[in-house]
């Protein structure tokens, strides 16, 4: 009488999904990581130095982790959350307090918080170890564009809720970018772009212009910042984040001595 | 007013004795961990009795605990600071001192690593600051300014990166020893290879439910943060940019928006793409170490903790109304007043050097007579700046930085010089600031171009 676990490790659909026996021995802890799509992101054996806490503190991976919290919870967030100066802060302000699993705001706002920590530390590790020497210079390249980009995610993500803290932060931010060179209206060089009299850089054609879609921080803005924070920003990520991986593999696996 | 306060202090005994607690239960966790490990070192002996580090973790850990129903039990007036330390640090702390105060302590830090990175005296600093942290939190100003949601992240983000400096720097050390005995670096011991499953994927899933956990409890722990709806014409004071931007803004005070928010930002990240192109150092690939690569970790280290971090904690904790500077035991008062008179270059240079008026165009002159006459008023900026960035790289690259520039060619090595001078015009711009009060080196408003 076979048992129940193997009656079901060895049906038709079982087999189907999995195209490798249990990893129980050493032959199947090898054909595990090749024949899985999850697990083939892995190498198949590692230096022991290499998965230590100590040396790797683990950075990447709980940024990585806390990307997908923030696509979880994000996703289940815009089911509820509408981005129209009608709705969206009675939205946040009813997750506060109505809705039942309001609490995926906190784990989505923390979460942001807590990755732009986390891939900050990543880089410092990285640059610790001295690990984006040859032959890694392209993947720290990559790195650092994923740094600007979780950065970039916080803060389209932090005008979201539509309240004062919102608001203000974005327009203090933004503000900035009223002074980009030639490309901002109160910019140095930006009186130089003239055709014949007219002003080419004015405040309703600028930088600022661009990145806010108005003249000051307003609807335009709202749909303009949910549209970069909920898809245009982490389509980047993904993308970049699987060449990211994939170059950790090419370039050697994990740094360590040579 | 003494009634606001015990309401307050009422509010905090709960959070602070958790927190006394949290402190006792660690000292235990840490005097058992050496007590059964036999890794406790003997700091005396009582006669034949040995006092080891163990059983000094426990008496703190002891003397805590003692602590947390004393706050509980009401008694969290008795644990703050003195009133003199606090008013004296709120009286002694300015943008200056605060940011050569840290740069200080930094280099000390680095300096004599081999004292503060021994296990002992990092859990002794720890537990200090923990303590302070503790005192500090029945001050109402500072616990008012250090509990709101979205700052509770940068004090974990300062205790993270102090305890990840300490340990890369502790790892470095025992490197560095290691090289000068002529030994392999610490990461090159362990060398053998294990199968990724079962050990790095069961690593990779532990993590995961940890942070699961952490994520879950900070989540229900601590409400996010839902202020008033927004409204475009009420500008709250002070009004902040996303913490992790603040160091930006505090540029603000030293550089206009074109340099600090446009400029600046962008060397940054090009800057950091950069490194692994200027870096042609070939030691310290794959392992801590700090003798074999001193002049890639000092810079990284004073770019990273002290202008980007002191910068920000400044911009979150100690700037306040009208972006003034506030102690972290001083009351945000909207109405304090700081005297501005800061002085242009060119005004040093006219009016008090060579006592006549700044040089203008006449009245009724045409565009390029009037671009002259700015050109010619901001002279001795523009020189300096020019001076600065044309010559200092080919004067370093024949003196000081001799070797660099022979390693590295013309090319990179003028990448390397431009970009470290970018990254000291804040520094310089910051002591010109507080010694001379200088206000612009280029002033030419006309066009925007305010340096």
């Amino acid at each position: 009488m076979p048992s129940l676990n193997d009656t079901i490790r060895n049906s038709q659909i079982w087999k189907s999904v999995f195209r490798h026996p249990m990893p129980v021995d050493r032959r199947n802890r090898v054909v595990v990581m090749l024949t899985n799509f999850f697990l083939h992101l892995h190498p198949v054996s590692i230096k022991k130095q290499g998965i230590a806490l100590s040396y790797t503190w683990c950075m990447g991976g709980v940024t990585f982790f806390l990307f997908l919290i923030e696509t979880v919870t994000g996703v289940l967030l815009m089911f509820y959350y509408r981005p129209t100066l009608e709705w969206a802060y009675n939205d946040i302000l009813a997750l506060r307090d109505v809705t039942s699993m309001g609490v995926l705001r906190e784990l989505h706002r923390w979460g942001a918080h807590a990755m732009v920590i986390t891939v900050w530390l990543h880089m410092y590790r990285v640059f610790l170890t001295g690990s984006y020497k040859p032959p890694r210079e392209f993947n720290w390249v990559i790195g650092v564009i994923l740094l600007l980009l979780t950065l970039l995610l916080s803060f389209t993500g932090y005008l979201l809720p539509w309240d004062q803290l919102a608001i203000w932060a974005i327009t203090v931010g933004s503000n900035m970018a009223r002074a980009t060179p030639f490309l901002g209206h109160e910019g140095p060089g930006a009186q130089l772009l003239t055709v014949g009299g007219i002003d080419m850089i004015t405040n309703a054609s600028d930088a600022r212009f661009g990145l806010l879609g108005a003249r000051f921080v307003g609807e335009e803005t709202l749909n303009r910042f949910y549209v970069l924070h909920c898809i245009a920003i982490p389509l980047g990520v993904s993308l970049l984040l699987a060449i990211h991986f994939w170059r950790v593999r090419k370039d050697g696996g994990i740094s360590g001595p040579l | 007013m003494h009634g606001d306060y015990s309401v307050f202090l009422d509010r905090m005994s709960g959070f602070l004795g958790g927190y006394y607690l949290v402190l006792a239960l660690m000292n235990a966790v840490a005097a058992f961990y050496l007590w059964e490990s036999g890794k406790a070192k003997t700091i005396f002996r009582l006669g034949r009795f040995p006092v080891t580090t163990a059983l000094l973790w426990l008496i703190v850990s002891g003397v805590f605990i003692v602590i947390a129903p004393i706050a509980l039990g009401g008694g969290a007036g008795l644990l703050r600071l003195p009133r003199a330390v606090e008013e004296g640090v709120n009286r002694f702390m300015d943008p200056t001192v605060y940011t050569l105060g840290s740069l200080v302590i930094l280099a000390i830090l680095f300096v004599f690593r081999r004292f503060f990175v021994q296990p002992t005296v990092a859990w002794i600093m720890l537990n200090l600051s923990l303590l302070v942290m503790g005192l500090s939190m029945t001050n109402p100003s500072f616990a008012d300014i250090v509990t709101k949601p979205d700052n509770v992240p940068i004090v974990a983000m300062v205790y993270l990166l102090s305890f990840f400096t300490w340990l890369s720097a502790y790892r470095a050390v025992q490197n560095d020893d290691r090289a000068r005995r002529g030994e392999p670096p610490l990461e090159a011991l362990e060398n053998e290879k294990v199968l990724v499953w079962p050990d790095l994927v069961y690593i990779e899933l532990i993590c995961m439910v940890a942070l699961t956990a952490v994520m879950i409890v900070w989540a229900v722990a601590l409400q996010a943060p839902l202020e008033e709806p927004a409204s475009s014409v009420k500008t709250p004071n002070p009004s902040k940019a996303p913490w992790y931007f603040l160091g930006l803004q505090e540029m603000l005070v030293y550089y206009d928006p074109w340099m600090a928010g446009v400029v600046l930002p962008s060397l940054v990240v090009f800057g950091l793409m950069a490194i692994p192109y200027l870096d042609f150092n070939k030691q310290g690939n794959g392992y801590y170490t700090i003798e074999q690569r001193k002049f890639a970790y000092v810079t990284f280290q004073f770019g990273f903790l002290v202008l980007w971090v002191t910068l920000i904690v400044m911009g979150t904790f100690l700037r306040g109304p009208n972006w003034n500077f506030f102690g972290p035991y001083e009351i945000w008062d909207t109405h304090k007043v700081e005297a501005l008179n800061n002085i242009d270059l060119s005004e040093y240079f006219w009016i008090y050097m060579l006592g006549m008026g700044r040089p203008r165009a006449p009245e009724g002159a045409g565009e390029l007579t009037k671009l002259g006459y700015i050109l010619l008023r901001e002279a001795p900026g523009i020189l300096l700046v020019l001076f600065y960035l044309v010559a200092v790289p080919p004067i370093l690259a024949a003196t000081v930085m001799r070797k660099f520039f022979v390693r590295m060619g013309f090319i990179r090595f003028m990448v390397l010089a431009n970009l470290l001078l970018f990254m000291a015009m804040l520094p310089i711009k910051m002591l010109f600031r507080w010694t001379v009060n200088l206000k612009y080196f280029i002033a030419i408003p006309e066009y925007f171009l305010n340096f």
